[in-house]
């Protein structure tokens, strides 16, 4: 259906359109003077200035793998960050840990975890979604490589990237 | 009274009233499947249809009445002409009884539901978080029913008892006591089906586990079916373990190309890779299971050895090629001989398409000398047929054999004398009937098509590969004379092509067009020229499959028979 637009009614004032263009130029101008004397500031000079500082709290940049307190792997390859992640930037390969390892109660843990930078989305779906809160969006932004294949995050650089989570996670310790 | 007199009487129906509303069962219709086929689920996990019913999960808890009796004995008629029914004070289990005349049922009542959630919260007091670690996840009856029926938080203050996990309970199977729920099916599994009773729960109350016998193991044929019919985590497949969550698993209907069997399955699969095989209801095959031997074998369609790309004899080697080259090439070969020069070794593995084609390219080249590989093995009174070739019935039927390998003898000595000179090797090693390397090596003309490298594939002059059981469409005829259909799970590998592709362009090769583009105009073709399939067609096969031949004797003793003969 078509919309008729009103146009609106112009008072001579209006019609004459100098005083619009006056006030305009009034703006400019003092934004002008602003300038030469140093008070507004538009342009932050990154890499050598950054915002870091003023991150939010709830900013999400690179998704990263935390360890426990006693440095196990927080993540069990349940995969479901895998199943929820909207691009499939997420690949994992679940291991087993061996008899008689130290964290043999646990089983499971990641064998490989790949997280694809060029699909990552920073959606934090991966982080709302896991039961172990093995995976955080930290507030690193600038993931940059030469290849794809540098764009690739594999588990130890999201590691690196995520270092120690204290925690109360406790479900995995030995019951009593 | 004889089985035939009652198949034939009509079942007395009895009135039962569910939720409010009367329907009509069957007289020995258990309760929980009569509300069930009245739409009202209700939840059950020791409860399995193929197995008895010991009643110990209670969770299908439900309301139940009997008919008002008069003075009369005559139950007491409502303002509707329906009986008026006497509610219990008590909830009944709906698995370990059978409808009854004038019975009213209430699923969904308060006394039920709070039933259920006491159900739920006594089964999940003790039962650990392991679900980001357990195989069942996705599939598992106690998530599924804890989020319906139960509560959301835990009032369990107590120390978890501590039971013993990640048991090896037999060469296959993984047991986790804390996850078990006590249904006991495992146990009724074992003793009722697989006949081989080694499973049972020891100690008391909360520290109750399930164990098996001191000395023995899970290690029966049939030991994954427990693990299919575990509600819960308790009993995870060691083959399957931590490979894939279920929720990524495509599933294809298909079926068991292990025995004449047939066994029903569905294969889980994803990006076109197999991860696993699980059993398939249909009552005239499997009833609702399979054996662990079907079951796993399906790695060798991922193997190494699996021929990728078509292989020509350039000079005195193998050298690879391309389609239209090598099937030309092949071609060319075998037109140096006359139909009595040739034989043809096809396999009990292919589908009916393909052993019609073959029949068809016997034919094209003038060949008599055609038949099948026998493959045997032992059998069970069970599922495991004792024919390891899952269409022994389909060559038969379409001619490419007569007695399963009686023509066998005749190829070697035909080999040996050097009177055959050319050989088309379909889907079997030519090497497993008694020829030697040197005699492959001195043939003209070794056509073979095979999905996986073996002892004579070296020796071939053309080499194409072809596809395996889910990697293709087709059908064939169980041992019990039920046609089936496969459906295509995942693609096959590199430039491997379907086999009845190859086939078509082989006879294309010699005839020209033959009208055939899809597997279904193989079918077609095939149903019109073979009174036993006439009418049918891939699709109207269905799921289930379709009786196509009346088999008297069972196939084991028949196939037997035949084998002593051909060995003659």
């Amino acid at each position: 259906m078509a919309i008729t637009v009103s146009r609106p009614k112009l008072n001579f004032r209006e019609r004459l359109y100098l005083p619009a263009i006056l006030s305009g130029m009034a703006i400019t101008m003092r934004h002008f003077k602003n300038m030469l004397f140093g008070r507004t500031k538009v342009t932050m000079q990154y890499p050598e200035e950054k915002w870091d500082s003023h991150m939010p709290e709830h900013y999400r940049g690179a998704p990263a793998l935390v360890r426990d307190d006693t440095g196990r792997v927080r993540c069990v390859a349940c995969q479901l960050c895998e199943f929820i992640c909207p691009p499939r930037a997420i690949k994992i390969i679940p291991g087993e840990f061996p008899a008689g390892d130290k964290f043999a109660k646990v089983e499971k843990f990641p064998h490989e975890f790949d997280i694809d930078m060029i699909r990552c989305i920073y959606c934090g779906l991966c982080e709302e979604v896991c039961p172990e809160q093995a995976i955080y969006l930290r507030k690193d932004y600038a993931i940059t490589g030469f290849t794809r294949a540098d764009m690739v995050h594999n588990k130890e650089k999201l590691l690196e990237i995520g270092g120690v989570m204290h925690g109360v996670v406790l479900k995995w310790n030995e019951k009593k | 009274m004889s089985e035939q007199v009652s198949a034939s009487a009509p079942p007395q129906m009895v009135n039962v009233q569910i939720n409010g509303v009367w329907h009509e069962f069957p007289k020995g219709t258990r309760v929980i499947e009569a509300c069930e086929k009245a739409g009202s689920y209700v939840p059950r996990y020791c409860y399995h249809k193929k197995l008895s019913s010991p009643g110990n999960c209670r969770m299908c808890l439900i309301e139940m009445g009997l008919p008002k009796m008069g003075p009369d004995r005559k139950p007491e008629l409502g303002a509707d002409g329906k009986p008026v029914i006497n509610w219990m004070p008590r909830p009944q289990i709906s698995c370990a009884q059978d409808v009854s005349e004038g019975m009213g049922i209430r699923t969904d009542s308060p006394l039920a539901q709070e039933c259920r959630k006491g159900v739920m919260e006594f089964l999940l007091i003790n039962h650990p978080l392991d679900c980001p670690i357990c195989d069942q996840a996705g599939e598992c009856r106690l998530q599924e029913f804890s989020v319906e029926y139960g509560r959301a938080d835990s009032r369990f203050l107590e120390n978890k008892v501590k039971k013993p996990k990640n048991i090896e309970l037999g060469p296959r199977v993984t047991l986790d006591d804390e996850r078990c729920i006590l249904c006991s099916r495992c146990i009724r599994f074992c003793q009722e089906v697989a006949q081989d009773d080694v499973l049972g729960f020891v100690d008391r109350g909360s520290h109750s586990v399930l164990t098996a016998h001191p000395g023995k193991r899970l290690e029966n044929n049939y030991s994954l079916n427990t693990v299919d019919i575990c509600p819960v985590g308790a009993l995870t497949s060691s083959d399957f373990r931590f490979q894939m969550r279920v929720w990524f698993l495509k599933e294809t209907k298909s079926f068991c190309t292990s025995c004449a069997t047939g066994c029903n399955t569905v294969i889980g699969t994803r990006e076109d890779v197999i991860y696993r095989q699980t059993p398939r209801e249909n009552d005239a095959v499997n009833s609702s299971w399979m054996c662990d031997y079907g079951r796993l074998n399906f790695n060798y369609l991922q193997s190494e050895k699996r021929l990728l790309e078509p292989e020509i004899l350039s000079g005195d080697k193998l050298v690879p090629s391309d389609w239209n080259t090598a099937i030309a090439h092949a071609a060319a070969q075998l037109k140096h001989f006359s139909g009595w020069e040739i034989a043809i070794i096809a396999s009990g593995r292919m589908t009916n398409e393909e052993l019609w084609l073959t029949r068809q390219l016997a034919t094209t080249l003038g060949v008599d000398l055609i038949d099948i590989v026998p493959r045997t093995g032992p059998g069970d009174d069970i599922l495991l047929s004792v024919d390891r070739n899952p269409n022994t019935n389909g060559a038969r039927l379409l001619g490419v054999t007569s007695y399963p390998g009686a023509r066998l003898r005749e190829i070697v000595d035909g080999v040996a004398s050097g009177r055959i000179r050319g050989l088309v090797a379909l889907g079997e090693d030519a090497a497993d009937i008694g020829l030697t390397p040197a005699q492959l090596a001195g043939l003209p003309a070794f056509v073979v098509l095979n999905l996986l490298a073996n002892n004579s594939t070296a020796a071939a002059t053309a080499l194409l590969p072809s596809f395996g059981f889910a990697e293709k469409r087709g059908s064939m005829i169980n041992g019990k004379g039920r046609l089936q259909r496969l459906n295509r799970a995942v693609r096959g590998p590199g430039q491997a092509r379907d086999d009845w592709e190859i086939l078509r362009d082989l006879i294309q090769a010699y005839s020209g067009r033959n009208g055939i583009y899809s597997i279904e105009d193989v079918f077609r073709q095939m149903s019109e020229s073979v009174p036993a399939l006439a009418g049918l067609s891939l699709s109207k096969i269905g799921d289930l499959g379709v009786q196509v031949l009346e088999i008297e004797q069972s196939p084991a003793p028949l196939w037997e028979l035949e084998s002593e003969k051909a060995a003659r």
